[in-house]
């Protein structure tokens, strides 16, 4: 994994929005839930960048934005330079071949119908492959993922889920991809399973020159896997980092209060840790909160919080954060920070302000342009 | 420790199917104390969600045979009739299921299905059932109780349902909660919340707790034993701490092994156990983890009886103690040696039989 090519993939302010519809004989929309809230990142040609969140925080929807499974409400989407937002289904054809997608559900993705011939033979087809090829090429795509070559003739019920992933695997990798998004490929596996997947995909990567949009809810897994990691809560990016950067010094207090939920596997650890236990639970994304989407439920947030939208703020090592008051950084970091392109449109211009660690939100930290803390 | 509240000897549950008999559960022994956290650990198929149902009879089936015993406070569990088993189930021994999204009835109120409960084992007034649903409600923190106690499954998110499995389970005051995959469903930040919440009220009220569950991270958070379970045996039982750093088992090693870790830098290759769990249908013969196994040798053939090898605490392992500890290290770290180095595509599930249909499975 390099992950210093060209950027493959460019998004820039991505909204998607569902309108919630409500009326007897016309609709009217009445609301809409802010699945996707403004969201900039690249992925550069040969690397994993991991896109977490808790569930209904619009990473999948995301993934599917960017793939042109659904119309994104604004926003540009580039492909290999070239603008993809509003392509028709003829223009996108091309380019469709070139990204794949992996789903999470190994039970469900897969058409319990059809042969396993028939399943790996169609996106071949679709690519040009014809007559005896296509039954070798089907059969190499069963070497390359770890199954046996006689497997061709077999149902999907007739797999285990780690072989019925695979089978999903190799139905992507069917069309010579260089974008592959993974939506949670692990997830539903058991533990021991769940590595030979892992080790099967970084594999393909090395061999195949593989781009992956890595998808998951499960930061452990995520930091095997991702060159980079953006963290998504509400519909937006709260941080973007290098993988190693976001464990070792999260800046953003949801990447902190996420990694000190997961429980590490190893009692003496566990015990000597303290953990940040976040209450409650993410707000409606039809009404997301002013200000700071977090702010909520966290124990730093103050009244600019309440307020005034975070910008995405670029801290060395293209460390992203959205935080007005960020963990792990000194007052020589903030300075010498910048506000990155990948902001918000409607996020305030204001560089964060030196909150010390380990001082909660109770304490009185006042806004970085002079605001006045005590305006409701 | 105590007096064992919870004693089950030599379990063996069988399941007759169409395609031959599965042998859900073989030879499975465990006690639980008072106020105690037992771990069982496995992954999908391999016994430990039967074990869990047997004790309360709810897999009970004209297809099933349960044999050896399992004693509730001296009271046989396997032979005892419905009724006897009505005045345990919620009073003595409560279940939080997987789901919390199907196993709320989505048409009765929050507060009516917690009532229903508490009704069937007590005689209270109406007054006194809504104070107490409230009450146990406000405990495993639901906020705005009273409220929500009118609402409907429906209104509730994935957390706010768990925790109103759990105050069902609680609402007669057990002695022993069997918590099935409790947080499985969960976001981690509210797993957290929801771990908390059991410590807090195992501390409080004393309620043994076994936890099914494949999580080792929720696993080392919470429990004060553990018994791994694979193919139907339970291949190594000891504390914690014994399991994690002194484990005996290869299939303990892989499953620590191959675990993905926030707190430690990547590997390059993620260690994984090479191949798939066994049939229960037509199990290889002696060790269940025979095939999967790099450690492999003749005596393997025949079944390893669970006992302490010298460690202190009993496994199902043929390999002397010395030998363990020594072929347990993989770089410095736990972990199950990958026999033979094989190229891309050639180090998996290449089991040539058909594969494993497995009973008890869930998602």
């Amino acid at each position: 994994m390099s992950g210093n090519g060209a950027p493959l993939l460019e998004v820039e302010h991505v909204k998607q929005y569902f309108p919630v519809k409500s009326g007897v004989l016309i609709d009217r929309t009445v609301a809409n839930v802010h699945a996707v809230d403004d969201v900039t990142f690249s992925l550069r040609e040969g690397e994993t960048l991991g896109l977490v969140g808790e569930s209904g925080c619009g990473k999948t929807t995301l993934s599917r934005t960017v793939l042109r499974l659904l119309d994104s409400t604004s926003g540009r989407i580039r492909f290999r330079g070239a603008d993809i937002t509003r392509a028709n289904r003829r223009a996108m054809r091309p380019y469709r071949r070139e990204m794949q997608m992996v789903f999470q559900d190994p039970f469900a993705s897969l058409n319990p119908r059809k042969r396993v011939a028939q399943i790996l033979g169609a996106p071949l087809r679709q690519r040009g492959v014809s007559g005896g090829d296509v039954d070798r090429e089907a059969r190499d795509l069963l070497d390359r993922v770890g199954l046996r070559r006689e497997h061709i003739n077999r149902y999907p019920h007739e797999f285990s889920g780690g072989q019925r992933q695979r089978i999903g695997i190799a139905r992507a990798l069917a069309m010579n991809p260089k974008l592959v998004v993974l939506d949670e490929p692990v997830s539903a596996l058991d533990v021991s399973i769940q590595a030979q997947i892992i080790n099967l995909l970084e594999e393909l990567q090395d061999s195949l020159g593989l781009t992956y949009l890595f998808v998951a809810h499960d930061l452990s897994v995520v930091r095997h896997v991702s060159d980079r990691i953006a963290v998504m809560y509400l519909g937006k990016i709260m941080e973007l980092s290098p993988a190693a950067n976001l464990y070792d010094k999260p800046i953003h207090p949801y990447t902190q209060a996420l990694l000190s939920a997961i429980p590490i596997p190893d009692p003496r650890e566990n015990r000597s840790r303290r953990r940040i236990v976040v209450s409650g639970e993410p707000p409606n994304p039809i009404q997301p909160p002013p200000g700071c989407v977090f702010h909520t439920r966290c124990p730093r947030a103050t009244e600019v919080c309440r307020t005034v939208v975070p910008p995405l703020t670029e801290y060395a090592n293209g460390h992203l954060a959205a935080c007005h008051h960020p963990l792990n950084v000194t007052p020589e970091e903030i300075a010498a920070s910048s506000i990155s392109d990948a902001s918000p449109q409607t996020a305030g211009q204001v560089k964060p302000d030196y909150v010390p660690a380990g001082e909660g939100g109770d304490e009185q930290a006042p806004g970085a342009d002079g605001t006045p803390a005590a305006q409701a | 420790m105590a007096e064992p509240i919870l004693e089950i000897d030599h379990l063996q549950v069988d399941f007759r199917t169409d395609e031959g008999v599965v042998h859900a559960v073989d030879d499975v022994s465990l006690t639980l104390a008072a106020g105690e956290v037992l771990a069982v650990v496995g992954e999908s198929g391999s016994g430990k969600t039967v074990t869990a149902m047997s004790l309360l009879g709810l897999n009970r089936s004209p297809n099933a045979t349960f044999r050896g015993s399992a004693r509730y406070r001296g009271q046989e569990l396997l032979t005892a009739s419905e009724d006897e088993l009505r005045a345990i189930r919620g009073a003595e021994m409560a279940m939080i299921f997987q789901d919390p999204m199907t196993s709320l009835n989505p048409v009765q109120r929050i507060g009516d299905q917690i009532a229903e409960q508490i009704l069937a084992h007590e005689k209270l007034t109406k007054a006194q059932v809504r104070d107490r649903v409230v009450e146990l409600m406000e405990r495993v923190g639901i906020p705005r109780a009273a409220e929500r106690a009118r609402a409907y499954p429906h209104e509730f998110s994935g957390g706010m349902r768990q925790r109103v499995m759990i105050a069902l389970a609680l609402s007669c005051s057990p002695s022993v909660l069997i918590a099935d995959e409790p947080t499985t469903a969960l976001d981690v930040t509210i797993q957290a919340q929801i771990l908390e919440r059991l410590k807090e009220l195992k501390d409080e009220t004393g309620t043994a707790i076994i936890l099914v569950t494949h999580d080792l991270g929720v696993v080392a958070d919470i429990a004060d034993r553990i018994a791994v379970m694979y193919g139907g045996r339970i291949v190594e039982q000891g504390t914690t701490d014994e399991i994690f750093y002194d484990p005996q088992h290869p299939y303990t090693w892989g499953l620590l092994g191959s675990i993905t870790r926030i707190d430690r830098d990547r590997a390059e290759r993620l260690p994984s156990i090479a191949g798939l769990p066994p049939s229960l249908l037509d199990p290889p013969k002696g060790c269940h983890f025979r095939a999967r196994c790099p450690h492999e040798f003749a005596r393997c053939s025949e079944v390893p009886p669970l006992e302490d090898r010298g460690a202190g605490h009993p496994d199902r392992c043929w390999l002397t103690l010395e030998e363990k500890r020594a072929r347990r290290l993989v770089d410095g770290e736990i972990g199950l040696v990958e026999p033979s180095p094989r190229g891309l595509g050639l180090h998996c599930e290449n089991s040539p039989e058909a594969p494993s249909r497995r009973v008890g499975e869930h998602r």
